[in-house]
């Protein structure tokens, strides 16, 4: 019986320590998981969400841009927002979350026969900024407002 | 009956186009409260708005729009009896179209 449990405990010992050998040879350096971490910070995937969305264009922050949004929101599931703009020729609008998972909530392509007008309700997971992208034919200008969400509106 | 419910009002001169879209708009994250499964996301992709035969908006929604999605946009000009089409198209391949006569 003691020799049985003895020679178990050496073998999962043993085991144990191949294991940790070879997950440890598998998974890449430790450098590689600090890099993963930093990529995952919620500003870095904005950032990453805009350079994809509108490569290496130059975006210009701006007070032409006007977003009407609650300075506080109790409910996070139904945040309503309009976004209005005072530039020429405005040929696109982006609304972007900062700390929601998935930073991009929309991008409308308006024609020229509309005004620069979008209204809609969004979705906050957090407190967060919420940027607007414009898109003209003279460039891409920005501005942003901060949100404050009073309860946890993740499972929302 | 359809999913989108429109309304169409002259301000100034201008075409206020007011849309009420039902649709879940779940972002899959979200956990059914009884069996505690993760709810597949399931929301609006693409949205198209068409003036008469033009088309004036086309939209990529994700799911952090809420839920039966609101939207209002102003169309410049604009005249009583002008054709508004508004279509979506959700991730799983569902969609809907829906006319609007300007009144």
């Amino acid at each position: 019986m003691t020799d049985n449990r003895r020679a178990f405990i050496k073998k999962s010992v043993a085991l144990s320590g191949y294991s940790m050998i070879a997950t440890g040879g598998l998974l890449a350096s430790p450098e590689a998981s600090a890099e993963w971490l930093t990529e995952t910070t919620s500003t870095d995937i904005l950032q990453q969400t805009i350079k994809r969305l509108f490569k290496d264009q130059k975006i210009i922050e701006s007070d032409k841009i006007d977003i009407q949004i609650p300075k506080t929101a109790e409910n996070g599931a139904s945040v309503p927002i309009t976004v209005t703009s005072s530039l020429n020729n405005v040929e696109g609008i982006s609304i972007l979350i900062e700390k929601n998972p998935i930073p991009l909530v929309a991008k409308f392509e308006l024609s020229s026969d509309l005004e620069p007008f979008v209204s809609t309700r969004l979705k906050i997971a957090e407190s967060s900024a919420v940027a607007v992208i414009v898109e003209t034919n003279e460039g891409f200008f920005t501005a942003s407002k901060k949100v404050i969400v009073t309860p946890g509106g993740c499972e929302i | 009956m359809s999913s989108i419910k429109i309304r169409s009002k002259r301000m100034d001169g201008n075409t206020q186009i007011r849309m009420l879209i039902a649709h879940p708009m779940e972002h899959g994250r979200n956990r059914d409260t009884k069996t505690n499964a993760l709810i597949p996301a399931h929301f609006i992709q693409e949205l198209t708005v068409k003036h008469n035969k033009n088309v004036i908006i086309t939209g990529s929604t994700g799911a952090n729009i809420s839920k039966d999605p609101y939207f209002a946009f102003t169309l410049k000009g604009g005249n009583v009896g002008d054709k508004i089409t508004i279509s979506w198209v959700d991730n799983l391949g569902n969609k809907d179209t829906q006319e609007h006569i300007v009144n």
